[in-house]
């Protein structure tokens, strides 16, 4: 039934990187456990690792100096790991980032957390203290694989040199493979100096890790056969179907089919947005058509995408009366939240190339045409009268100024939500931007890490006056490696999304959410050496984005904006979806 | 409903640590968790008793199949199989009730291992039916001290549970 034996290691598989190991280590030279680490991250194609430097990690740093490996310097190891992460997310390559023991393992947790929610593959490599004085409660001693148990999908220490090449090995098969997720490798400090023996690749010894790739025949006609009687069917395309390189199948499904593709947030792209099926992202702050389409459906595909409750607000009214179709290369998401009459556990690419096969066309031209006059009734709006300029304005003007290939991130907040509705991406991996947890903080580290992986990609990283001073210390590494990302900073003087909701369920009670009075954002980068300028009205947009875009470096906008505008179409949290505030 | 679980996992540290977070992050019940060494030393074998619906036990099931250290895992509730509990008993016992307890002992076919100035420890072993049983009967004397493993089983017959290539599709 599942893919037995596939995790055995095989030469022939990684065929691409094989030039790298050809001129080594054939015989097993003996090296030190830093060495064996650093051999063996290039044996895995990396080119690039992102970290910061400490006590614990001296000997790995020493090897990376007399390798050719790039390492980016961020200021802080969060902007490390989320640079890693964004770098991931933008090039399909695993990232790497590197931290000391201790604190600097510590200051890892929330990234790691982050690229898990979002199943992200990244490795985490951390210094630790000598093996003997692991467990003493030592200087800048941290149980980091402990800690992060529950955020990892699988995590290592390094209790013998020998074991270097196939914990390295490991590591990125289990991260980028089946239901791609972070790894950590936790190093005391005295592996990496004692030798072992260097052969590359090493054995895989995994009997317990297994992905099912190849879906159930049975289900897939099953599948087929729902979808021909069913009379008004969505498509709700999520993160998995850009994990899983999907795009055209999907493309293919809909437009064979006539079916409407509603997208979750960490889906956007997966449909071109300029598609007349794409109805745009569904949800709490999701178009109100797409959310009536999903309200009103009999048949609801849900692709790689996790049934979280910004997206299905009160589970019991989801779709209520959709029979409903769940794929996902993660068995252990089917039936998690939502029961599903199908439940098809294998690669989308694969699941959607046999659905094609199988699948009998059917005429849903009424359904879409309902669809289509909910999008005609109900588009996304906002309040253009008044002087004020509005964030809404501000986004979309960025998202028309920006050519096709343009990444954008984002950070977490209303700007993101706003970026969610008025950003139109046409490809997967150019919305780069932190679902699952949320994390302030992630937009301008991630725009980073974008840029190393894709140097010549235009990077837009769309944030707000609160989520970029969570790590405005990384506009440092942004100037230091004259990294050309543009920042928008959408700023409000406010926690914007906090008062939205102390607005709209607390009384306008504005507790603590407040945060005006700077800094000067235009002063901030001219400290940092990078180009900024101001933006308080709606004709200074386009100047200023023309601008920023002619610029060779870095440059950072501060769109000073309406205070106290609301995202909205908005469901209450525990609301059912077709119940929209502000529609 | 309870269910009985046997999971093998491989004999590394932290398993029991991410099986145990597993749990109790996810807000399944463990009623009972027996661990050991099986014939091949680098696999270990849990037996699990977890309460829960069938939603929450398929739940569970997915969640413990995705660890990587989980290499198999069956819910044998429904099979026909031997369970085994051991309990360590230590009871109040004066000399003028030490024949009573002693009736008892030998009525649940359990075994005095220690004697002490006013106390006994007696071992019993016995499915969860009759530990509870034993536990009650002694109850009245003056019960000082109790250990219980927790549940171990093995499905009947032929069916060989300890291979290990290849999880079992739950």
């Amino acid at each position: 039934m599942s893919d037995a034996g596939k995790y055995r290691y095989n030469n022939s598989e990684v065929t691409g990187r094989g030039d790298l190991l050809k001129n080594q280590a054939a015989s097993g030279e003996m090296l030190s456990g830093a060495e064996i680490m650093v051999r063996a991250l290039k044996a895995e194609g990396v080119d690039t690792v992102f970290g910061y430097p400490g006590g614990a990690v001296l000997a790995l740093y020493d090897e990376l100096y007399k390798s050719d490996i790039r390492h980016i310097l961020t200021r802080h190891e969060q902007g490390a790991v989320h640079a890693a992460d964004g770098y991931a997310r933008a090039t399909g390559r695993p990232g790497v980032v590197i931290a000391t023991s201790g604190p600097g393992a510590t200051n890892l947790v929330t990234g790691i957390a982050n690229a898990h929610m979002d199943s992200v593959p990244i490795i985490c490599i951390t210094g630790q203290v000598s093996l003997d004085m692991v467990g003493r409660d030592s200087f800048q001693e941290a149980d980091i694989t402990g800690i992060t148990i529950p955020i990892t999908k699988y995590s290592y220490l390094i209790k013998d040199p020998c074991k270097v090449a196939s914990t390295v090995r490991e590591a990125f098969y289990i991260a980028t493979t089946g239901r791609p997720g972070p790894v950590l490798i936790d190093f005391p400090k005295d592996m990496m100096v004692k030798k072992a023996e260097f052969r590359y690749p090493p054995e895989l010894d995994l009997p317990g890790y297994r992905f099912r790739t190849r879906p159930n025949r049975e289900m897939i006609r099953e599948a087929a056969r729902l979808l021909a009687e069913s009379t008004r069917p969505v498509i709700v395309a999520g993160g998995g179907v850009a994990q899983a390189g999907a795009q055209r199948e999907l493309l293919n499904l809909a437009e064979r089919s006539g079916i409407p593709v509603a997208t979750t947030m960490m889906g956007k792209g997966t449909i071109p947005e300029d598609h007349h099926l794409c109805l745009g992202m569904l949800g709490m702050h999701g178009t109100a058509y797409a959310n009536f389409a999903v309200s009103s459906c009999d048949l609801l595909m849900a692709l790689g995408a996790r049934f979280d409750d910004r997206v299905t607000a009160r589970v019991d009214t989801f779709a209520p009366r959709a029979r409903i179709i769940h794929v996902d290369i993660d068995p252990a998401e089917l039936g998690k939240i939502k029961s599903a009459d199908i439940s098809i556990a294998g690669d989308l690419r694969r699941v959607l190339m046999d659905l094609l096969a199988e699948f009998q066309p059917a005429d849903y031209s009424a359904w879409r045409e309902r669809v289509y006059r909910w999008r005609e009734e109900n588009p996304l709006a906002y309040d253009q009268n008044g002087s004020s300029l509005k964030p809404q304005y501000v986004i979309q003007r960025i998202s028309d100024i920006l050519a096709g290939d343009a990444i954008v991130t984002t950070d977490v907040g209303q700007h993101q939500m706003w970026a969610a509705q008025y950003v139109k991406r046409n490809k997967p991996r150019t919305f780069i931007t932190s679902g699952g947890l949320g994390t302030m903080g992630f937009g301008l580290p991630a725009a980073m890490g974008v840029q190393v992986g894709c140097p010549d990609a235009l990077v837009f990283c769309i944030t707000g006056d609160g989520s970029i001073q969570m790590n405005s210390q990384e506009l440092a590494t942004v100037a230091h490696y004259r990294l050309p990302v543009k920042i928008a900073i959408i700023n409000n003087g406010y926690l914007g999304m906090v008062r939205q909701w102390q607005e709209l369920f607390f009384g306008a009670r504005y507790a603590h959410s407040d945060i005006s009075g700077g800094p000067d954002f235009v002063k901030l980068g001219d400290a940092y050496g990078i180009k900024a300028m101001r933006v308080t009205d709606r004709d200074g947009v386009e100047p200023a984005l023309v601008e920023a875009l002619g610029h060779q470096g870095p440059v950072m906008i501060d769109f000073v904006v309406e205070r106290e505008e609301n995202v909205f179409p908005m469901v209450p949290a525990g609301g059912s979806l077709n119940k929209m505030l502000g529609r | 409903m309870k269910h009985t679980l046997a999971v093998l996992v491989e004999n590394r540290p932290g398993v029991l640590t991410r099986i145990a977070g597993l749990f109790s992050r996810r807000g399944f019940n463990i009623d009972s968790l027996a661990v050991g060494r099986t014939e091949n030393p680098s696999v270990s074998r849990m037996t699990i008793v977890v309460e829960g619906d069938d939603r929450i036990i398929e739940q569970v099931c997915k969640q413990l199949h995705k660890l990587i250290d989980v290499i198999k895992l069956n819910d044998i509730t429904e099979e026909e199989y031997v369970d085994r509990e051991l309990i360590l008993i230590k009871v109040h016992a004066e000399p003028n009730n030490r024949t009573e307890i002693m009736q008892i002992v030998d009525i649940f076919r359990a075994r005095i291992v220690d004697i002490g100035r006013n106390t006994l420890i007696i071992e019993a072993t016995g499915d969860q039916g009759k530990i509870n049983a034993i536990e009650s009967a002694l109850r009245p004397f003056g019960i000082r001290e109790v250990v219980r493993t927790g549940k171990i089983a093995m499905v009947r017959g032929a069916k060989h549970k300890t291979e290990t290539n290849g999880k079992t599709i739950v």
